[in-house]
């Protein structure tokens, strides 16, 4: 598997960046990790004239708290984030997840940006991020605007980033007071995209009310999805077994999955349903400890 | 479209010549002509390919040669030095090998993780080669190739390579 | 503890002594098919059908031909000047080599690119425009019966349907009476999916062909590179390329597991192409080339039944198998097997009433049915009896391990006559069994389980005892097109006592190098280290009709003991002439004769030798060398018993295998550590279509699964840390009463995983689920029952 013929630079400087994607437009694509992009255009399903490597500018990868915000690199890899500390104390749900994608050479290369800017709903950021209420950072040579992970996902690999674009950061909002938050998918084998996956992170004042929910759902809809009706259910309501069953119930009928040889829709239903309950668990277990 | 790279493989330097689509794996194995580096799939699945690109385990096959301009690469031919690596000698003495042709990969991402965990657990290490297909030894014996090269590295007494036969 | 009769230096017998061929591989000096570069060399890439089943209206190379470096466009139409364009299979069927009009399934060759690197070849290949005329595939076994269905090989004079063949064995009537007559009677309809070996290294070939010699040098990834040559040869024969002229050389070989008997058209293309142009060509497939069309394994329809005593004695069996060939019967079984050793499925039970009975049929999709690890159709028949002896135990309410230990074949009842006509060799099934169940503590599970059946827990346990059939074969039964399946060794010790030997087989990964050094020191006290084994060149290696079906240490094996002694008896000549002793006076122990009741006056095997070239008898020939064409006088049985215990998750049903506890008895063994070895990557093989692997099309013969994304290979994670032990019952018949093992954890795994899921199922009146089994298949059949919403 060869991928076609392409032509290729890697700019030292975003600047530089802009301008090579602006004169590319369509043609061109970004290179971060490759493993979403390379073994597309081996299998010839992409074949891009230009690609824009991004690896060499500096300034794209970092893992921070500052202002109120765990900041994030797009350029991060999923090694960094799964070996930084900060991350294994206070975000477990990053351990969680990266622990569950793909392996550890393919975690080696593949960034938190790219994973989101891919805009594969199969992908486990997207319903990480949609959980923690993610902001992302677009930038081009217009400048840096902010948009909402609710405001992210547009479609099928369609994303808020536009071809002159480049996704720069991803900013989560640290959470205050008694919060847990926690990723699980079940998957055919390990390595393996989603079959289905929920991402939660919940916040429970000293009476057991909940004050933040955030639930996102991995390869259940043709877009990463929060499950909305079910963060209402729990949200401002003290949280008891019988509301995380509703909750988890809503999740199930509000995805969208696809029948494919993970399974057919209902049983795609089925595992949120168990999975949501899972998981809203294992994040109040966390917000206790 | 061709341009030049130069890598450092196994602490040689080599100048060589890539079209710009040209794999990483291929660029090892047919020009440098270090063909312990294997292929066994096209969807990055196997790890046959796996290498050391600045030390850290990737799929060579999944990596374009000029993202590897100016970056060390480590391939199996160069971890013997005064004699087998404590890897190798582990998958020899735990017989951790068959047909022997995931090895060069399941070695190379193994000198990673015993780097970044010098005593993992049987379950760490289990998750740590999940990137890496076997279809001859049932991994058993390579765990036990790569605990006991974790032992001998610590230079503590590595475990007894006896066949555990009932 | 085995008893080894050498010393650790010489390392015959019983010694795990580590692997000669290791440092080649370790280091990366291994020398596999696609790491050889010659100059001049060629590529080549396949054009691919994307239909199942489709006229070629056209192919146009123009735009193929017009990429740079892209040299030669090959079709059909091309071969078929040659009259290449067709092949035989081993199964005496035949195959394309490329299509003149007609595809028969979704990837098979269409067309062959040929460039200077691979680059272009692949580039080439994407630019080859090939206009088809779908039409409607036949995919469905039993639909390919029913009367209407397109008769798919219509190139076949005369050929009305899509049969291929019917094969039966045992006594119908008798059966049949039986059956009607029996207290107990159970029934299950089975289905052994389509799978496939996909060893880490795919297929490939160097086809050098030297046109002022006239002479090819084929390197290729083949378990039996003498076979190959010979095939080779009558195919290509008229055109000059005659068996003296074709060398064929095995390298090192990642894994082979059966899907490297076959011979594919990408070598026979290779080869032609090589001869057209003078250079020398490489291909190497993709691994989803290797998915999607090389040579698949299983693929039975099965109807078992059992009747017996509503006290649990077994009475019979009866098997309707439809076996689903694709569009050629290119089964690599023995001639007269078209079933492969499918008959061993009475098993281990001691009972005199079996009938089988099986028809194969063409349909559009690849061709193969044998290439697991799995002994020719002994997996599919050990799947059939081992999963309805578990039915039938459920059905009169007994423990499965108690059934069994009361229906076995006495240790004392060897030979055994099977019902469908074989003659068990030996074995001890109740010892390995006993042993199974203690090592992990069987009493204490089954307590275990009542518990947390109580609280709804899934829990099963699950086993296996299997007999195997393995050695093919002795030659009054078993050839494949007509060559007789012996195989050979060939011994040549230097002056100064060392020695190479070379054989007929090809090592794949499981040791060669190692073991039949083992074997020869075993016999000739000659330490294994100073024996070099040599297999895999045609020009250097005597005939022999290479590895597979677990037949190397059962055929070559004991021809390099034959052989060895025969050397013995020469050393011995040579010891009495030097000792001025006669013969009778002499005794032998590893690496030296001595005299009876005079330990001092000795010669040893070394100075033996040495004599043979420097001082041997007169009239003796000079030399230390000997051959040996081994024919077995009957196969071998090895058995084993299984033991699995499985954890299944309520709400998501994924599967843990717990533990795992295999027991083979494999005869006499020759290195422990390798014999281990090689029952952990078949228990992982075995595991592998009992959970996850499965070939699926859809309904038009799209697959859906071509790649190692969806086709799902264990990894370190899924495979549990396996408990291996084992028994020892030697073969009477064979020379060191050993009896082979690659394949036996690949055989008895898989029953032993699907009894213990359905064991872990029963409470909800589950009976029976076909592998591999998931959790998704898991929740479908609960709910098709009802158990959950
Ligand atoms: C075998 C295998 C298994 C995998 N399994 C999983 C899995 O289980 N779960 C999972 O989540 N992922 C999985 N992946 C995908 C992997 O995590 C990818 O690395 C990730 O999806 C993309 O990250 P990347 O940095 O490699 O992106 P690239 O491949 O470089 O890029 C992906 C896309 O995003 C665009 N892009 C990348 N970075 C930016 C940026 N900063 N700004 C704008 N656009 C950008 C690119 O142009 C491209 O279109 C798997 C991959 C492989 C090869
Ligand atoms: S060849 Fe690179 S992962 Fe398989
Ligand atoms: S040893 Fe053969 S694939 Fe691992």
């Amino acid at each position: 598997m060869i991928p076609a013929p392409f032509d290729y630079a890697a700019p030292a400087t975003l600047a530089e960046a802009f301008s090579l994607l602006e004169q590319h437009g369509d043609e061109a694509k970004i290179l971060a990790g490759g493993h979403s992009l390379i073994p597309m255009m081996k299998l010839r399903f992409a074949s891009p004239e230009f690609l824009v490597d991004i690896n060499n500018i500096p300034g794209l990868s970092h893992i921070k708290e500052e202002n109120g915000y765990l900041k994030i690199g797009a350029l991060t890899r999923e090694t960094e984030l799964d070996e930084s500390e900060v991350i294994r104390s206070k975000y477990p749900i990053f351990t969680d997840a990266s622990k569950l994608i793909a392996d550890p050479q393919v975690r080696n290369m593949g960034t938190v940006g790219g994973n989101i800017a891919h805009g594969d709903a199969a992908n486990d950021h997207p319903a990480v991020m949609l959980a923690l209420r993610a902001e992302v950072d677009i930038s081009s040579s217009e400048g840096t605007r902010s948009v909402p992970i609710d405001e992210f996902f547009y479609g099928f690999y369609m994303t808020a980033v536009q071809p002159h674009e480049i996704l720069t950061e991803i900013r989560i909002p640290i959470p205050n007071g008694k919060t847990g938050n926690a990723y699980h998918k079940l998957e055919r084998k390990v390595g393996d995209y989603a079959t289905a996956g929920v991402a939660v992170q919940i916040t429970i004042d000293d009476a057991g009310v909940c004050t933040y929910i955030g639930i996102g759902l991995t390869n259940v809809n043709p877009v990463p999805l929060r499950a909305v009706r079910s963060e209402e259910v729990l949200l401002g309501q003290k949280v008891t077994d019988e509301l995380i069953k509703e909750a988890a119930k809503y999740a199930s009928e509000d995805c969208n999955p696809s029948e494919d040889l993970r399974g057919d829709e209902a049983y795609k239903r089925s595992m949120v349903n168990v999975l949501v309950k899972r998981i809203i668990h294992k994040a109040l277990e966390r917000a206790h400890a | 479209m061709k341009k030049q790279i130069t890598v450092t493989v196994n602490g040689e330097q080599h100048t060589v010549e890539v079209e710009t689509r040209t794999l990483l794996v291929h660029t090892i194995r047919e020009q440098l002509r270090l063909t312990g580096t294997h292929i066994g799939c096209d969807t990055s699945s196997c790890g046959a390919c796996t290498v050391l690109l600045d030390g850290k385990s990737i799929k060579s096959c999944t990596v374009l040669s000029i993202q590897a301009d100016g970056k060390e690469i480590s391939t199996v031919e160069g971890l013997a030095k005064d004699g087998l690596h404590p890897l190798q000698e582990g998958f020899k003495e735990n017989h951790g090998l068959h047909c022997g042709f995931c090895t060069p990969g399941m070695l190379m991402r193994a000198v990673e993780l015993l780097e970044k965990n010098p005593n993992p657990t049987e379950e760490e290490i289990r998750w740590g080669i999940s990137g890496n297909l076997c279809r001859c030894t049932g991994y058993n014996n390579i765990v036990k190739a790569i605990q006991y090269a974790g032992a001998k590295m610590r230079g503590e007494e590595t475990p007894s390579t006896e066949p555990e036969f009932v | 503890m085995i008893r080894c009769k050498t010393s650790k230096e010489i390392s015959g017998m019983g010694h795990s002594m580590k692997r000669k061929e290791d440092d080649r591989f370790l280091q990366g000096k291994g020398n596999y098919v696609d790491d050889i570069q010659l100059p001049g060399m060629l590529h080549m890439d396949i054009v691919r059908s994307p239909y199942a089943y489709a006229k070629i209206k056209s192919i146009n190379t123009e735009a193929a031909l017009a990429v740079p470096g892209v040299i030669a466009v090959v079709t059909g139409k091309d071969l078929e000047q040659y009259n290449l364009h067709w092949m035989p299979t081993l199964m005496s069927d035949t195959q394309m080599v490329l299509p003149t009009d007609t595809v028969m399934y979704q990837s098979q060759e269409v067309a062959a690119v040929i460039a200077t690197d691979r680059y272009a070849a692949r580039d080439g290949r994407e630019a080859v425009m090939v206009e088809y005329e779908p039409m409607k595939a036949v995919v469905d076994p039993y639909k390919a019966l029913e009367p209407d269905a397109p008769v798919l090989r219509s190139d076949k004079e005369g050929k009305t349907d899509n049969h291929i063949w019917h094969w039966e064995v045992g006594d119908k009537d008798a059966t049949e009476k039986l059956f009607n007559e029996a207290d107990v009677v159970v029934k299950e309809q089975m289905h052994i999916p389509r799978i496939h070996v996909s060893s880490i290294e795919t297929c490939g070939c160097v086809a050098d062909y030297d046109k002022v010699e006239n002479h090819l040098t084929m390197y290729m990834t083949t378990q039996a590179p003498h076979a190959i040559r010979t095939v080779i040869a009558l195919v290509a024969g008229h055109v000059g390329l005659t068996e003296e002229k074709v060398r064929v050389i095995s390298p090192d070989i990642g894994g082979g597991f059966g899907g490297k008997v076959p011979v594919y058209p990408g070598y026979v293309i290779a080869i032609a192409v090589s001869f057209l142009v003078g250079k020398p060509v490489k291909w190497v497939e993709d691994r989803s080339e290797n998915l999607q069309a090389d040579s698949f394994a299983r693929d039975y329809h099965i109807t078992a039944e059992m009747a017996g005593t509503k006290e649990g004695k077994i009475l019979g069996t009866r098997f309707k198998i439809l076996a689903d060939h694709g569009y050629t019967d290119a089964a690599a079984n023995p001639s007269k097997f078209p079933t492969g050793l499918f008959s061993i499925g009475t098993g281990s039970y001691d009972y005199g009433t079996a009938y089988m009975e099986a028809d194969a049929v063409y349909t559009n999709k690849p061709p193969g049915g044998v290439a697991y690890r799995c002994s020719f159709r002994v997996t599919e028949a050990v799947h059939a009896i081992e999963r309805i002896t578990d039915r039938f135990a459920m059905e009169v309410g007994k423990d499965p391990a108690q059934l069994r230990m009361e229906n076995f074949i006495k240790k004392e009842d060897f030979p055994w006559k099977s019902p469908t006509g074989w003659e068990y060799d030996s074995g001890d099934y109740h010892a390995g069994l006993k042993l199974a169940m203690d090592t992990v503590e069987y009493d204490k599970l089954r307590v275990e389980q009542a518990e947390k059946r109580k609280n709804g827990e899934l829990m099963g346990i699950g086993i296996s005892t299997f007999t195997e059939i393995v050695g093919a074969g002795p030659s009054k039964d078993f050839d494949i097109l007509g060559i007789k399946m012996f195989d050979s060794a060939e011994i040549r010790v230097h002056p100064t006592g060392k020695a190479i030997a070379r054989f007929g087989t090809k090592s794949q990964g499981q040791g060669h190098e190692t073991t039949y050094a083992q074997i020869i020191a075993e016999e000739l006290g000659i330490p294994a280290a100073h024996i070099q084994i040599e297999e895999g060149d045609t020009d250097t290696a005597p005939y022999g009709l290479g590895t597979y079906a677990s037949r190397s240490t059962p055929t070559a094996g004991a021809a390099a003991a034959v052989a060895a002694r025969k050397l013995r008896d020469k050393a011995k000549k040579i010891a009495a002439y030097l000792l001025e002793v006669s013969e009778e006076d002499l005794e032998w122990e590893p690496g030296k004769f001595f005299v009876k009741g005079a330990p001092e006056k000795v010669k040893t095997i070394q100075e033996l030798v040495f004599a043979a070239y420097t001082n041997h008898p007169q009239g003796m020939e000079a030399g230390f060398e000997a051959t040996h064409y081994y024919d077995p006088p009957n196969l071998t049985f090895p058995s084993g018993a299984y033991i699995c215990v499985v954890d299944i998750d309520k709400e998501t049903f994924e599967i843990k295998v717990r533990r795992f506890v295999a027991i083979d008895d494999c005869g006499n063994i020759i290195n422990p550590m390798i014999v281990q070895g090689q029952v952990h990557g078949g228990l992982t093989q075995g595991l592998a279509p009992a959970m996850y692997e499965e070939l699926i099309y859809d309904e038009d013969g799209n697959i859906l699964n071509g790649t190692l994304m969806d086709y799902l290979v264990p990894t370190a994670v899924e495979s549990p840390s396996w408990e291996t032990g084992h028994t020892v019952t030697p073969s009477p018949h064979h020379p060191i009463g050993a009896k082979g093992v690659g394949e036996s954890p690949t055989v008895g795994a898989p029953p032993a995983i699907a009894n213990a899921i359905v064991d872990a199922l029963s409470p909800y009146g589950i009976t029976h689920m076909d592998i591999p089994i998931t959790p998704y298949k898991i929740w479908k059949t609960l709910k098709a029952k009802g158990v959950i919403e």
